[in-house]
């Protein structure tokens, strides 16, 4: 059973919004903080990394699997907690491309502490693979993880904008992602906000880092840095100041890099990496602003 | 005179790239390597001055320019006895021809210059965010090209059979060769022009300055000299796709960093050091002894310390080891 264009089969396409759905997360999680501090976060995948790491650690100690998950939080958000502390806070006031070579340096920092501590084989979190099994419906195999991972991401996705929409933190973050000094002049704590936003991007982090050890249960140092490039192109994509716009940047990206990856023979499907940045480039000049956003007086990323 | 004072800016650099020459020549030969690649260091890391220094437009994307100068001088010098066996599916243009090592140096800086005319030409409308993350790019697709094109190179696998000619003497020739371009520049009406962009792009338009065509204009010389350091670098050890990707870039923006991105001095000072310091763990993590007390570092020591001596600098000292100031011996006459 195929989709008669482009020959992509069912199993393909399931595949591709998964993928999708699991970048939207890191996309959010990028542009969370983006939207607070104007700081596109090159250490995203080493947070994601990590939460990785506590997982096949946690799986290698024989743990229940619920502990594994707490502990992949646990350190995630320690770890998000710490380089805000120690590295964004004291770079605040400096521009967007100083904090922008800052986070590549924690990004490698981070990359080589794991290369110590595990070495570059890596471990195997394995106590989530049964979700690896495939389910069929009418006719189709889809694994259940694809199943599980769109849940989750819808999930989160509606938590957080009930968060952004209800809550008055989340109003504080919308109000200081749209003009932070004014924001701040009305009463908009900062340090409280930008730590909400740390931790809510910490913690989207902490699911992502469960969902790809479940697909890729091999976890290496450079474990999610060639997704968190291709995210953060997604995120330039749709567009980094808000986050519906990031958020479809993310799943768009994750959703075309899956389709083509499954679809087009390898001699082609390698050149996707080349593609897509064109793409990110075509974007940056021609709609600055993002694809994905109304067209209006918006502040060049 | 004024002119006179003017190149006591270039002492500094010029004495220090010499001196380590000389340092390399006299230690023994199996560490000469580490000064020679920290000569090379220093050339691609001026290159990335010439741009970042004087625009105040940050380059992820320099590291593409040394890759296509590797393959430049790479596939023009291997001899032509030994390319089907590394390059299977070079194009025919490229199988028969090689040429000295001279010339595949030229040709990687022409081939550089070029590359860095033609991105530049639609990147330099962009600046801060938009143009780190466009440059970032340009590093993702010529990697990306570069990996699996194998008409023009070696595809996956490693340059080999490239003669070793980038010896302690090329390499500190063609830093200092670098330099003084980089020197000639910053001193020129073109320098001074985008300077004059980087402190007030409102104030530099408003006297007739075009912002984009000056940019355009360093990030050429800049992408020529990126290609020669390229050059070098493919003659100096094998290299591959990854050995001109996210490390190299990596090292090369915490050098300029460190040492202050607004001057050449800086850059040069900072190249060395983070060399000396890279090269310093590199040995230890085999084993070393300090004051008596013998140890081996972990492999993977090196990134970390330099990463933290990145993330410090940028903290405490956000204009770098040198201040961003240029060498003086005198003050500035006034």
């Amino acid at each position: 059973m195929t989709l008669a264009i482009l020959n992509i089969d069912w199993q393909t396409l399931a595949d591709a919004i998964a993928l999708g759905s699991i970048y939207a997360l890191m996309a959010v999680g990028i542009g969370l903080v983006f939207g607070v501090l104007r700081l596109v976060n090159f250490a995203y995948g080493q947070l994601v990394m990590a939460g990785a790491f506590a997982l096949a650690l946690a799986s290698e100690w024989g743990w229940p699997v619920w502990a594994g998950i707490a502990l992949c939080f646990a350190s995630v958000l320690v770890l998000s907690v710490l380089i805000d502390r120690l590295v964004f806070r004291p770079l605040r006031s400096q521009s967007p491309a100083v904090m922008l070579v800052a986070t590549f340096a924690v990004a490698f920092l981070l990359q080589s502490v794991a290369l110590l501590w595990f070495g570059s084989l890596g471990r195997i979190a394995s106590s989530l693979s049964y979700l690896n099994r495939p389910v069929t419906i009418s006719g189709v195999d889809i694994r259940k993880i694809t199943i599980v991972a769109v849940a989750v991401a819808a999930l989160c996705l509606v938590a957080l904008s009930a968060l952004l929409e209800r809550t008055t933190v989340g109003l504080h973050m919308r109000a200081s992602s749209m003009d932070f000094q004014t924001a701040r002049m009305l009463g908009v704590r900062a340090n409280r906000v930008i730590g909400v936003a740390v931790l809510l991007s910490g913690a989207l982090a902490a699911v992502v880092a469960v969902m790809l050890t479940v697909q890729t249960p091999l976890v290496t140092p450079d474990f999610a840095l060639r997704d968190t490039i291709i995210v953060l192109a997604g995120v330039v994509l749709g567009g980094m100041n808000r986050p519906i716009p990031a958020t479809l940047g993310g799943f768009a990206i994750g959703f075309a890099t899956g389709l083509l990856g499954g679809a087009l023979p390898t001699n082609q499907s390698q050149y996707v990496p080349a593609f897509v940045f064109g793409a990110v480039i075509v974007v940056l000049l021609v709609r600055p602003g993002g694809l994905f956003t109304r067209r209006q007086a918006v502040e060049r990323v | 005179m004024r002119r006179l004072l003017g190149l006591q800016e270039l002492v500094g650099p010029v004495v220090l790239v010499v001196g380590v020459a000389v340092l390399g020549a006299v230690v023994s030969t199996s560490n000469a390597s580490y000064f020679t690649d920290a000569l090379v260091k220093v050339a691609i890391v001026v290159a990335l001055y010439l741009f970042i220094g004087n625009s105040g437009v940050l380059s992820f994307g320099h590291i593409s320019f040394v890759a296509v100068g590797a393959w430049t001088a790479g596939v023009l010098s291997v001899p032509a006895s030994e390319k089907p066996a590394i390059m299977p599916n070079l194009a025919h243009v490229l199988r028969d021809r090689t040429t000295g090592n001279l010339t595949s140096l030229l040709l990687a800086a022409v081939v550089g210059g070029i590359c860095a005319l033609l991105v530049g030409l639609p990147l330099m409308r962009l600046s801060g965010l938009a143009a780190g993350i466009a440059t970032f790019g340009v590093l993702e697709i010529t990697h990306n090209l570069l990996r699996y094109e194998e008409s023009v190179g070696p595809g996956l696998n490693t340059f080999s059979s490239v003669p070793e000619t980038t010896t302690l003497r090329q390499a500190a020739l063609g830093a200092l060769v670098v330099i003084v371009v980089a020197f000639a520049y910053a001193r020129s009406r073109f320098g001074r022009l985008l300077r004059a962009t980087r402190e007030d792009a409102a104030a530099a338009r408003a006297v007739g300055t075009s912002v984009y065509r000056q940019r355009l204009i360093a990030f050429t010389i800049s992408g020529l000299l990126a290609g020669l350091a390229g050059g070098l670098y493919v003659h100096l050890l094998p290299v591959n796709t990854e050995s001109v990707y996210l490390d190299l870039t990596f090292i090369t923006l915490a050098m300029l960093v460190v040492g202050g991105a607004t001057s050449l001095w800086g850059a040069v000072v900072g190249a060395l050091a983070v060399s000396a310091l890279d090269s310093y763990l590199a040995v230890a993590e085999n084993g070393t002894s300090l004051f008596g007390w013998h140890f081996d570092l972990p492999a993977g020591t090196r990134v970390i310390v330099v990463g933290v001596l990145m993330a410090t600098v940028l903290i405490l000292r956000p204009s770098g080891l040198t201040g961003g100031r240029e060498f003086r011996i005198w003050p500035r006459p006034s």
